[in-house]
């Protein structure tokens, strides 16, 4: 009895005042509190579906999903099983974020630099190009673009031809692409070599230059070992690797060439405007914040303009530009969401059209919310393992 | 003979308005260029727009329907409880500009002249009817009342004072708008009658006064050194940021009534039916989203927060709690404040996504009115260009704030 006594009173402090036993029961007391309000949910689910004979099962997406999907990266039919329809729809998502994010990225950085250019006209564009389109929801610009824009076009029979030719109707826009033949396979063998070497003689080169001291032009030799070697393939496969494709006119719309539906185009337009305002800032922000003085030394001692530029300026904006950049393109990712809203079949709206069909809104929801998850970890991980390697080392 | 030369002036082309353009658009041969290339565009597009505007676009889709645009559905012989709201808001905004001045003081002075010029628009009167603009027209005037209330009563209106009324007006403008049960001048407006930009309003004022306590009990949670509490708050921080809002607001109105009962034993009926009206489930969606975001926010916030302050405030004899609520959370917040106004604009921006659980805000009711009038489905650029520029007058106004904020605290944007 007494040890118990010590244990509990082991000094003048009553059990409700001691820091310890107090910090111990607010943890039970929230883990009691998150356990309960979880059962108490998939407690009133499990009920809900047992007693409106909702399946929970994941059993569904081998069944057939008999719908059709408008545009997709791989082929499609309506004879698939909802499993693949819901893959259709990641790579959909997958694909306008890709295209999206080179595109905003590109957009944003000229925007960025205009911002801080010595020209006036061109600063005060930039920033009222920036001021416009941040402050405007990303909704309405894409109600805009679809249905004020895009689908305006003349009809396909009208189309607007540019040179190119690139067609632009209310079915999309078709332009001149390049299709596949049968040596496409080996070319991509010469190419692969190709890159092989460059890397290996960027490497050896960037070596030598380190031993020596003399300036070997690693990355541009690299590069034209790259493109010479993909040249000699080319003429040495047995055809052609590319042939051209236009696209043409058929009776109901145009056949061939590069396809942008009128709900793409729309979308990636929308996205990359959208998210180039905010990135040009970033870009702006994060080169302002490299110290004048910086620029000052390195002219001091001697490095060019250009030297200036490359090895002091942008390695310390990157540092600062590069995280809150990844934050927006998972922005752009997240928000290809509203695909939905144009009629894109994008993962969510895809996942919208298999919860009707099947009637499991419970599971798919889970798959919709566990393919955004996996994205945004994937932007996460990216982002520590730059973080990680740009860290300000110390002495 | 000779003579002294004069002083030399500054060549002419160095100064005035030559020296301008000068150094500022045409100081070397590429940025000439920029320049000429430049005005052609702007000017062939500025050309474009205007004529587009003036000569070939339709405004009457927008024109003919501003009251849809403004309140929705809402009934239109209560339409005066809007007014009255209405009215206690400028009221405050006029004491506001009276006690502080400043930024109160440039939106009051806006809020005049918007007011002064709606009034005066020259559409016709089925459009903008006299009562309509009477209203619109004296709510300047009690701006301009507060004010002077401000002037003459020194000594009653607070700067706690207003705060307070302030954030009272949020729950009367509440009470006005939605009525009670049982009160004849004041009968029941259901949420979904209401609609346009008052709910665009509602569900942003909601959401910003709702996310913020709970992101910041969120970002206490995250830094909590109990491992329990702040693993829950990581996983419900980053699950909801991981996810879209669209997400969010498809699981309110789907899912959550399958994780509800029909009934809660101790709890009555009527407090669980709250959550079977649309608008209250998109509330929901939108502050738990914005909650998560703040509470990231807030706690960038409190880790600029150095710990000699904490260590200070320990050794002054305070406990945990007023350390945290006198010392820590200011300072915190005071850091952020820019970066807080930015989640309220994405906030007010992300209200938007309610049209897609079929909500009526302002761009429900643009969708809806060019798609159900055949007269209109031609529209699609005026309604759409108009909500933009709805929209862009009020973010631009909350960027301004925060623009604002950020020169008289001294803190900078991250």
């Amino acid at each position: 009895m007494p040890l118990l006594r010590s244990m509990l009173w082991h000094s003048d402090i009553p059990l409700w005042r001691d820091a310890r036993v107090l910090r111990a029961v607010a943890q039970i007391v929230s883990v009691i509190i998150v356990v309960s309000i979880v059962v108490f949910a998939v407690n009133n689910v499990l009920t809900a579906a047992n007693d409106r004979n909702l399946a929970l099962g994941f059993d569904f997406l081998g069944e057939e999903a008999g719908f059709p999907i408008a545009e997709s990266v791989v082929k499609y039919h309506e004879a698939n099983s909802f499993r693949y329809a819901f893959y259709v729809g990641v790579l959909n998502t997958l694909k306008v974020a890709l295209i999206g994010i080179v595109a905003a990225t590109v957009l944003g950085v000229v925007l960025g630099v205009s911002r801080l250019s010595t020209n006036w006209l061109v600063s005060k564009a930039a920033g009222l190009y920036i001021e416009i389109f941040r402050n405007i929801p990303l909704l309405i610009q894409l109600f805009f673009w679809y249905f004020g824009v895009f689908l305006l076009f003349p009809a396909v029979e009208n189309a607007v031809e540019w040179p190119g030719p690139i067609f632009i109707s209310n079915r999309g826009i078709f332009a001149v692409w390049a299709s596949t033949t049968s040596s496409f396979g080996p070319w991509m063998l010469w190419v692969l070599g190709g890159l092989i070497l460059a890397v290996v003689a960027r490497f050896s080169l960037l070596r030598i230059e380190a031993r020596t001291g003399n300036s070997t032009h690693p990355n541009l030799l690299a590069i034209a070992a790259f493109i010479l070697v993909s040249i000699i393939g080319w003429f040495l496969v047995a055809d052609t690797p590319l042939a051209k494709s236009t696209p043409e006119l058929g009776r109901f719309n145009f056949q061939g060439g590069l396809n942008f539906t009128p709900e793409f185009s729309a979308l990636l337009f929308g996205l990359v405007i959208y998210t180039a305002s905010f990135i040009a800032e970033i870009v702006r922000s994060g080169i302002q914040a490299v110290e004048k003085g910086q620029v000052e030394a390195a002219r001091a001692l001697g490095l060019s303009e250009y030297q200036t530029l490359k090895m002091v300026v942008i390695p310390q904006s990157l540092r600062i530009i590069i995280p809150p950049l990844i934050s927006q393109y998972l922005n752009l990712t997240k928000n290809s969401s509203l695909a939905l809203t144009i009629g894109y079949p994008d993962l969510f709206g895809v996942g919208r059209i298999i919860i009707n069909q099947a009637g499991r809104a419970v599971p798919v929801f889970a798959m919709i919310m566990a393919a955004y998850l996996a994205m945004s970890l994937t932007y996460a991980v990216i982002g520590n393992l730059y973080n990680k390697h740009v860290r300000f080392v110390d002495r | 003979m000779t003579t002294i030369q004069d002083t030399v002036l500054p060549p002419q082309t160095d100064i005035g308005l030559v020296g301008w353009v000068k150094t500022n658009l045409m100081n070397n041969w590429y940025n000439s260029l920029f320049t000429i290339f430049m005005l052609v565009v702007g000017v062939l597009f500025l050309q474009m727009i205007l004529r587009w505007s003036f000569f070939s676009a339709d405004w009457s889709a927008v024109t003919s329907n501003l009251k849809l645009y403004m309140v929705g559905q809402y009934p239109n012989e209560e339409l005066w409880r809007v007014g009255v709201v209405l009215f206690i808001v400028t009221s405050l905004l006029g004491v506001t500009w009276g006690l502080w001045g400043g930024l109160a003081r440039t939106f009051a002075l806006a809020g005049i002249g918007a007011a002064a010029l709606i009034a005066i628009l020259p559409l016709s009167l089925d459009d903008l009817p006299i009562e309509g603009r009477v209203w619109i027209f004296s709510s300047a005037g009690f701006v301009a009342a507060g004010y002077y209330f401000v002037r003459v009563t020194r000594s009653v209106a607070t700067p706690k004072r207003v705060i307070w009324a302030w954030i009272a007006s949020f729950f009367v403008g509440m009470f006005i708008l939605r009525g009670f049960e049982g009160v004849p001048l004041l009968p029941v407006v259901g949420t979904n009658q209401w609609g346009g930009l008052l709910l665009t309003f509602t569900l942003a004022l909601v959401g910003i006064v709702a996310s913020f306590p709970l992101g910041m009990l969120l970002a206490l949670g995250r830094r909590s050194n109990l491992p329990i509490v702040s693993l829950f708050s990581i996983l419900f921080i980053e699950l909801i940021r991981g996810v879209p809002l669209i997400t969010l607001l498809f699981m309110t109105q789907i899912i959550l009534p399958l994780l509800l009962p029909d009934s809660v034993p101790f709890l009555p009926d009527r407090l669980l039916n709250i959550l079977d009206d649309r608008i209250v489930r998109a509330f929901l969606a939108i502050t738990l989203f914005s909650a998560a975001y703040m509470a990231e926010n807030i706690r960038g916030g409190l880790q600029a927060v150095s710990i000699s302050q904490v260590e200070a405030a320990k050794a002054l004899g305070l406990s945990g709690r007023h350390t945290m609520a006198f010392i820590v959370m200011p300072q915190a917040l005071r850091a952020v404040i820019p970066t807080i106004v930015g989640q309220f604009i994405a906030l007010f921006k992300d209200t938007t996504l309610v049209v897609i659980v079929g909500l009526l805000d302002i761009v429900g009711i643009g969708k809806a009115i060019v798609l159900g009038n055949v007269e209109w489905v031609d529209a699609q650029r005026e309604v759409y260009l108009f909500i933009a520029a709805m929209f862009w007058v009020f973010t631009f106004a909350m960027s301004y704030t925060s623009r604002k904020l950020e020169e008289s605290l001294g803190v900078k944007r991250h």
